[in-house]
């Protein structure tokens, strides 16, 4: 293979990579976030206690947590074919690493939301607010700076399980890794990919970290 | 609303419900609070105080009786109905509770916000009350650039954003230094003479009640002990707790004395005359003085003495009749 033909796949390998992180960061987001509010706020001593649907998600969260992701990946194909329509590609990586991270970001949002000090709630409570003013007024606002930090871990955490893609198909760095390290010993080669991701990794919690100190406002 | 009283709390009782069984904060507790008056609860810790405050703007709902707000009972009240009767009490808090995250200006319009007010008049009514407790230059500044007499200050701006009848204070002076907690106490005397704001003061102080408070109901063991106005009070207390409280730390520190020993107390007049002088001169009979103390109590100047009696019954019984004929407020004390 020419050095220009290397180049050119580690660029489109990168590229899926990065495509699959931010698909599924996003979606699983768009799930984690609420799911972590509604655990804080059902759980005793919260601002809308109910020991009822804490316990199921705190439940359903802990087990998607516990399934180890390469098996996650194959349990989920049928679902993966029904959702997206292939079970090959990095599109069919996307819906297992939502099932995989949504329940991890919740608890990440969880235990951010936590750090909220109990008193300012309550002085917004004096105020007259709403549970859901006490929400999107003070818990998410307040708790900006770790929610950034904890997406710093989330992300790199969604990284890491795309990497497995490459088991499946899936296309991405890791299957670069995989391929040519593990099935044709081109040590060089995998090396290469895992630097990549290095730098991804990187980059990641780099930018994240800075916003979460630059957002504080805890520092004077 | 009735006898210009805004809260009145009837029978009110909270027992919490516990995993080592229940738990009673408060029981029977009567007590009205006049329209524009400063009205201090104090109480050791433990006693129920903070659970009694948090009663009146129902963040604890009680759990027998009724809480009247300008006559309507909050019980009967929607969610809704009890969120809007909040903004008509204030409320600080001995830890400050600002939002960490958002600048002076913000934290005052958040009350503002959340009742739904135009951006631009909160931030006007916030710029007013900045000015009023002397913060304007620092609007855009964060709580953790400033101290915590600073913290408290803003923390009175955004709890009279609402314009709020009531400001329930609980314990809001507890973690200031003397002279910080001087100067909170006076701006909040000032809201209430100025603003006509009725405060509820809640604190384990006595300086505290002395410095602002004109009613003051004692709380010991989830029951009212005594209440009635802050100058009765501290004449004459007619319960132990009531007598512990006023005396404050110079009491404890007097294990030394063995014999008996008697609290004077002197109203605005009698503190300028020299009464001790009066009493050894005429008797003919030394006293021993353990402890004296004057405060400002309303105005007015106000002191106590502790002295120690002769061990002669017969000495001490002339001492009494000496200060009895006086007119002078005295009592045996422990």
């Amino acid at each position: 293979m020419q050095l220009s033909q290397f180049v050119g796949m580690y660029l489109a390998e990168s590229w899926a990579t990065l495509y699959m992180v931010l698909i599924s960061s996003t979606i699983s987001y768009a799930i984690g976030i609420p799911l972590g509010v509604i655990l804080v706020a059902t759980e005793q001593g919260g601002i809308a206690p109910c020991r009822i649907v804490h316990g199921i998600l705190g439940f359903i969260t802990n087990i998607f947590r516990t399934i180890p992701f390469l098996i996650l990946l194959v349990m989920v194909l049928p679902l993966t074919k029904l959702l997206v329509g292939t079970t090959l590609g990095p599109r069919a990586i996307i819906p297992p690493l939502i099932i995989a991270s949504a329940p991890y970001i919740a608890r990440m949002v969880e235990s951010s939301l936590k750090e909220v000090d109990a008193g300012v709630i309550e002085a917004a409570k004096s105020m007259g607010a709403s549970n859901w003013q006490i929400i999107r007024m003070v818990l998410l606002p307040e708790a900006r700076p770790s929610l950034y930090v904890g997406a710093a871990i989330c992300i790199t955490t969604i990284l890491s399980y795309s990497a497995m893609a490459g088991f499946v198909g899936g296309g991405g760095l890791g299957a670069i890794a995989l391929n040519y390290g593990y099935y044709r010993y081109q040590t060089d080669v995998m090396l290469i990919a895992v630097a990549v991701l290095i730098l991804i990794v990187q980059l990641i919690q780099e930018f994240w970290m800075r916003l979460a100190k630059e957002t504080d406002k805890r520092v004077s | 609303m009735e006898e210009g009283y805004i809260i009145r709390l009837i029978n009110m009782g909270k027992t919490f419900r516990t995993d080592s069984g229940e738990l009673v904060a408060l029981d029977d507790i009567n007590l009205d609070i006049r329209e524009g008056a400063v009205q201090g609860i104090i109480g050791l810790s433990g006693a129920g105080k903070s659970t009694l405050v948090r009663c009146i703007n129902y963040l604890e709902i009680p759990t027998s009786g009724k809480v009247l707000f300008e006559g309507r009972s909050l019980g009967e009240m929607s969610r809704k109905e009890v969120r809007e009767a909040r903004r008509r009490m204030g409320m600080i808090f001995q830890q400050f509770n600002l939002l960490e995250q958002r600048n002076l200006l913000r934290n005052v319009t958040f009350p503002l916000e959340i009742a739904g007010v135009p951006k631009r008049e909160a931030k006007e009514r916030a710029e007013e009350l900045l000015q009023l407790v002397g913060l304007s230059e620092r609007s855009g500044n964060y709580p953790s650039q400033l101290s915590g007499g600073q913290k408290q200050r803003v923390a009175i701006a955004r709890a009279l954003a609402t314009r709020p009848k009531v400001l329930l204070c609980d314990e809001a002076t507890s973690a200031l230094d003397p002279k910080t907690t001087e100067q909170i106490l006076s701006l909040l005397r000032r809201i209430n003479e100025e603003l006509k704001v009725t405060i509820i003061v809640i604190t384990h102080q006595m300086s505290v009640i002395e410095a602002i408070c004109d009613e003051v109901a004692i709380i010991d063991h989830s029951h009212i002990a005594e209440s009635g106005p802050v100058s009765e009070i501290f004449h004459a207390p007619r319960t132990e707790i009531g007598r512990r409280l006023i005396l404050g730390e110079g009491n404890r520190n007097l294990d030394f004395a063995n014999g008996r020993k008697l609290r004077i107390v002197f109203d605005g007049r009698k503190a300028r005359e020299p009464v001790i002088s009066d009493l050894v001169l005429s008797c003919k009979i030394p006293v021993n003085i353990l402890f004296a103390n004057t405060r400002q109590v309303e105005d007015e100047a106000v002191g106590q003495m502790i002295v120690e009696l002769p061990d002669s019954g017969e000495e001490a019984e002339k001492v009494c009749a000496y200060l009895r004929s006086k007119g002078i407020t005295f009592e045996e004390v422990k």
